[in-house]
């Protein structure tokens, strides 16, 4: 099991653990964690999965996919240098203890 | 190895399936099974995790997991051979590929970034107020009527007025829009008499399509200027742009047709959830996913292996045609619990009315916005939605549209 741990824009921690292969987005849906929507269920299409890598963990994580950046164009908060669209975070070995931290809002 | 001609099936090889993989004699494509596929989607599921179909040589998938895999799985399920009964590689389609829909990685990739980014959230935000003013205009008028036939005087009106004013088209004929796309998909099914009537107007339709998708049949200020700016700066060759707005014009019309339709049938029968939506308004976007979820608008769509693979431990060889019953498996209760209830709180995340993956709905922004305009114009005037007779069910070989649904709509 991977662990994710999500903080919310209020501060408070969420841990959640994901198998190989799920995202940071979808591990959050089926746990049902609040602050990622990801309405168009990973597509590459909504911005409401968006998320900010921890620094410690931006390694990890790795650089954005092709497309990312035109689709974070569209995110309802503040995008910056660690900004990443969370469905398209897979989750791997050397992301366990991932965290990342959620905007104030998504649409 | 080549195959002649004579011994394809529906255009495709036809396959010897794997040992274990239950077999059905059932012809999916049935009219009676179009109309109303619940009882169909529940013995799909039963039946297994993969079905031979052997009236059409293909396999079928339709438990959720499944069904969302192979979709998704595009190095080894492929689109670029149709996403059809017809192998692309075997026999010309009907049509020039599309260009988007149509294609694997990495001609994909190219072609999707200019779409996704010409129909981002962004670009479907500033629609808002056309799409709000047109669906009050609408809603006004028909409120006037009494009782009303919702899918020509609603369902079919409102994206044939927004649409091609989105797209910045000058050529109007709503009636081509809605026919081009039965063809488009119908086409996806079987050599049957759906099939074949759809296509008696292509001969009228299919030109007229072409010359309203060129450069000089656009308005310099819509979606289709957007594509066609990805021809000025080198990214498409200027037929390809032509073809990108082809795109729009087969996937845009029919679907959110369908969407609105379906959605007013769904309010019209469960009157418990048309009133928790009026009592809360937030809930609209939620209202259309679970829409999406119980009526799956796109119902099936395949894809070819393109290499020898496996569905759920079933070898599955070269070249077989695999239909993905996205019907079934939103409809699925291993996924779903109580998937026979349309409730608007269910907050359905993860269906895949749109698919899933790389080739996942490009539009999906434009369709739920038109969607929360309808939806918003209806709940601000109207009471009550209430049915004026029996829904009757329009048979597609993809599409689950209503041909004809009579309601009353109850003013406030
Ligand atoms: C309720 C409305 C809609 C539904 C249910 C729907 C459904 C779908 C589905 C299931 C796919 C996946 C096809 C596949 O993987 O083979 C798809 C793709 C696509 N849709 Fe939609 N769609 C809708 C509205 C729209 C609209 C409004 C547009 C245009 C503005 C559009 C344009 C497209 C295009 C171009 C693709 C191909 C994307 C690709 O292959 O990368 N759709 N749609
Ligand atoms: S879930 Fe839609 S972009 Fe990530």
């Amino acid at each position: 099991m991977i662990k994710v741990t999500y903080v919310a824009h209020d501060g408070s921690r969420t841990d959640a653990e994901g198998e190989l292969g799920d995202t940071v987005m979808s591990l959050a849906i089926n746990q049902g964690i609040d602050g990622i929507i990801g309405e168009c269920g990973g597509s590459m299409m909504c911005a409401t999965c968006h998320c900010y890598v921890d620094e410690a963990w931006v390694g990890a994580t790795g650089p954005r996919l092709d497309g990312e950046e035109d689709m974070l164009e569209s995110a309802a908060s503040e995008v910056n240098e660690r900004s990443r669209l969370s469905c398209q975070i897979k989750l791997t070995e050397e992301m366990d203890g991932l965290v990342v931290h959620l905007p104030e809002e998504q649409v | 190895m080549s195959f002649s001609q004579a011994t394809l099936i529906e255009g495709h090889k036809p396959i010897s399936p794997a040992s274990g993989i239950p077999a059905w004699d059932i012809d999916p494509y049935d009219v009676e099974i179009l109309k109303d596929p619940n009882a169909y989607y529940a013995e799909l599921r039963a039946l297994g995790e993969v079905v031979y179909i052997p009236r059409y040589s293909i396999l079928t998938v339709g438990r959720f997991e499944t069904t969302r895999k192979v979709f998704s799985d595009h190095e080894n399920f492929l689109s670029s051979r149709g996403v059809g009964l017809n192998d692309f590689k075997l026999e010309d389609p009907w049509r020039p590929p599309s260009i988007i829909l149509e294609v694997d990685q990495p001609d994909h990739t190219r072609t999707r970034k200019v779409m996704s980014r010409a129909l981002s959230p962004k670009v479907a935000k500033g629609f808002a107020d056309l799409f709000h003013e047109t669906a009050d205009a609408l809603v006004d008028r028909l409120l006037g009527q009494g009782s009303i036939e919702a899918v020509a005087d609603l369902a079919e009106a409102f994206p044939t007025t927004v649409f091609p004013k989105a797209v910045g088209m000058k050529d109007v004929n709503p009636r081509y829009l809605v026919d081009y796309g039965a063809m488009v998909f119908n086409a996806v099914g079987p050599d049957n008499q759906l099939r074949r009537d759809a296509m008696s107007h292509a001969g009228e339709i299919v030109p007229w399509i072409n010359a309203a998708c060129a450069r000089d049949r656009l308005t310099k200020d819509g979606l289709g200027a957007l594509v066609y700016a990805s021809a000025d700066d080198g990214t498409l060759s200027e037929d390809e742009a032509g073809m990108l707005v082809r795109s729009f014009l087969s996937a845009g019309v029919d679907t959110t047709v369908t969407g609105i339709g379906n959605a007013l049938w769904c309010l019209s029968q469960n009157p418990d959830q048309w009133d928790a939506l009026k009592r809360d308004p937030s809930l609209i976007r939620a209202t259309f996913e679970e829409v999406l979820r119980y009526t799956s608008p796109v119902h099936t769509f395949g894809r070819t292996a393109g290499q020898a693979t496996e569905i759920a431990g079933f070898p599955v060889e070269e070249g077989t045609k695999v239909t993905c019953v996205l019907g079934a498996a939103n409809m699925d209760p291993d996924k779903w619990g109580d998937p026979e209830k349309f409730r608007i709180d269910r907050k359905p995340v993860g269906h895949i009315a749109f698919g899933a993956g790389i080739h996942g709905c490009v539009g999906q922004n434009i369709a739920r916005a038109e969607l929360e305009a309808v939806l918003g114009a209806l709940i601000k005037k109207v009471d009550r939605i209430e049915p004026a007779g029996d829904a009757v069910w329009r048979p597609s070989n993809a599409i689950r549209a209503l041909d004809k649904l009579p309601i009353n709509l109850i003013p406030n």
